[in-house]
């Protein structure tokens, strides 16, 4: 069992990184977004009332590009869900002995594992947005990460599995995947915003990773308006083990 | 004195009926394969071999009783059938951007094999289908009719005792296709594996041991390939005319011959045709532009079968 998903793992996370235009894609996109917004915005941002932050718009944006580096990670990654199911790689596990569980977990586990290498890559651009991290916060950092990884992992697997087709997929990375992390507090706080957007916001689950990520870059108990960081870890939890279900799920009900 | 151990049955197929919703896609279909033969499942592309394919490896739910391998019923003992089987599918079941030797250490692992012994299956799978110096080579680098062989190297790679797959030379030049024939054979020489493959390339299916001939799920015909070809008659004649009805209709009236119709051609099968050649010509002067005389060929064995012509 172990070593079916550790080669699974493997292959995927292989797979990945001889594949370029991948790893722009999941981490430049992002940088880029993160680059333009930030200064284009820079210090014309204003939450509420209170001040900007001091790094400006930069440093506002900046756990969300986290979010969105994890959310793209996980889509390029569990695209590939596609691909081995249209080749005959797929067949090929489903008439080895392999437990079909472990064709679940390796492919969440190594999208999960892509995403936190990506983030990591972007956390040492941390201090030109103003952001510090200190060492007590990392162990911290990591489980959010982690667990953020591992939902929207999952929720990617789902998704690649019932769509079928990669351009079903990037339908919905437009229609639901973009919007959801456009409604996370990743771009704009919920405070401010208009009833309905707040409600969508406080609904959905990136805004818990947005927040949970905030709360430990920042050190500070919430954004206001926002869930406070206990809260939105367990939010994740529960949110990634739900999609992990539904993987699971879908996977055995299927008959290749 | 010591009996002969009876030769044990690889695969037996027992009235076995499949329907996707009210498609039938095979109708009672019975055969069995014995260990160390080279089995074809030949017929044209809807004729249910591909059903048959699926459901043999594994994939696709079939009632139990029906299917099994080495006397595992591949619906209720579906893990021992699939620690017994190799299966190479039709559409490509390579990583093109990991190495070949890399493919093959994920597919082993897949199976639980590991460490020396990986190392060693997978030396020993490529040096049967010829690819050792190509082990650290990336998939995509390597031409179509290589990369089936790796295809085949990786289904043989758990040492399977049957060997199922699905076209195997689907998209292979006649060369590369001979040499896919030759690994088949040697492997079944030094392994004794039991293979078992579906085609529809009529030389092919000519090959094997033994051929079974499904056409829309049913199976017309079962044997080896030289007994089918003789069972049906000692030679095909086959004539051209430019009135073909009228010329079958004499012909049937004046020699009470089987003939038929098909695709612009009259078609006889008969014993000593050669003479019935000179008789039919004499017997219809003018009406005859062309004669083709030869043995039969399984795409006669097939016409003869469901009187229908090969696609």
């Amino acid at each position: 069992m172990i070593i079916v998903t550790a080669a699974l793992w493997w292959r995927d996370v292989v797979r990945f990184y001889r594949q370029p235009s991948r790893i722009i894609g999941a981490l430049g996109t992002p940088l880029v977004f993160w680059l333009l917004l930030g200064s284009g915005i820079g210090t014309s941002f204003r939450i509420g009332v209170t001040d900007a932050p001091p790094g400006g718009y930069l440093e506002y944006f900046y756990p969300g590009t986290l979010a969105l580096i994890l959310l793209f990670t996980a889509i390029f990654s569990t695209i590939s869900v596609i691909e081995d199911r249209h080749e005959g790689f797929l067949q090929g596990v489903l008439v080895s002995p392999a437990p079909r569980a472990t064709i679940v977990v390796s492919k969440i586990l190594a999208g999960a594992t892509l995403s936190l290498v990506q983030a990591g890559l972007f956390l040492l651009l941390a201090p030109l947005a103003n952001v510090h991290l200190s060492w007590a916060s990392l162990p911290l950092l990591g489980v959010v990460l982690a667990l953020l990884a591992l939902a929207l992992t999952a929720l990617g697997f789902t998704l690649a599995w019932i769509l079928d087709s990669a351009q079903g997929f990037h339908a919905i990375m437009n229609l639901l995947l973009l919007p959801m992390w456009l409604l996370s507090g990743a771009v704009f706080p919920a405070i401010g915003a208009a009833w309905w957007i707040r409600w969508i916001m406080m609904i959905n689950p990136m805004t818990y990773g947005v927040a949970a990520i905030r709360g430990v870059l920042d050190g500070t108990p919430a954004m206001p308006g926002g869930p406070s960081l206990g809260g939105s870890i367990i939010f994740i939890a529960l949110f990634g083990l739900v999609m992990l279900a539904v993987g699971t799920w879908i996977v055995h009900r299927h008959k290749a | 004195m010591p009996s002969k151990p009876a030769v044990p049955t690889a695969l037996t197929v027992a009235n076995l009926s499949h329907r996707y919703g009210e498609r039938v896609a095979l109708k009672q279909v019975n055969f069995s394969v014995p260990t160390g033969s080279i089995f074809a499942l030949l017929g044209p592309n809807g004729g249910g071999k591909t059903t048959l394919f699926r459901i043999i490896s594994t994939l696709l739910p079939t009632q139990p009783g029906g299917v099994e391998v080495f006397g595992h019923d591949v619906e209720a003992a579906a893990s021992a059938v699939r620690r017994l089987i190799g299966v190479m599918f039709q559409s490509p079941a390579l990583d093109r951007r990991l190495t070949v030797h890399e493919n093959l250490r994920c597919h082993g692992h897949l199976y639980g094999i590991r460490g020396r012994v990986l190392d060693e299956r997978i030396t020993e799978a490529l040096a049967l289908v010829t690819l050792d110096d190509r082990a650290d080579d990336l998939v995509q680098t390597l031409s179509g009719g290589l990369q089936r062989r790796v295809e085949l190297a990786k289904a043989l790679l758990p040492d399977p005792r049957l060997l199922v797959l699905d076209e195997p030379s689907t998209g292979l030049d006649p060369g590369a296709r001979r040499e896919i024939w030759d690994h088949l054979v040697r492997l079944r020489q030094e392994r004794g594996t039991t293979v078992v493959l579906t085609t529809h390339l009529m030389d092919e299916a000519a090959r094997a041991d033994r051929v079974a001939v499904l056409h829309e799920g049913v199976l017309v015909a079962l044997g080896a390939p030289e007994e089918l070809v003789a069972a049906i008659g000692g030679n095909v004649i086959l004539i051209t005319s430019p009135d073909l009805e009228t010329l079958a209709r004499g012909i049937r009236e004046r020699f009470d011959e089987t003939v038929e119709v098909l695709n612009g051609h009259l078609r006889i099968e008969r014993s000593r045709g050669h003479a019935f050649i000179a008789d039919l010509v004499e017997a219809f002067p003018g009406q005859i532009d062309a004669v083709t005389y030869g043995k039969p060929t399984l795409e006669d064995v097939f016409l003869h079968h469901t009187g229908q012509r090969w696609n």
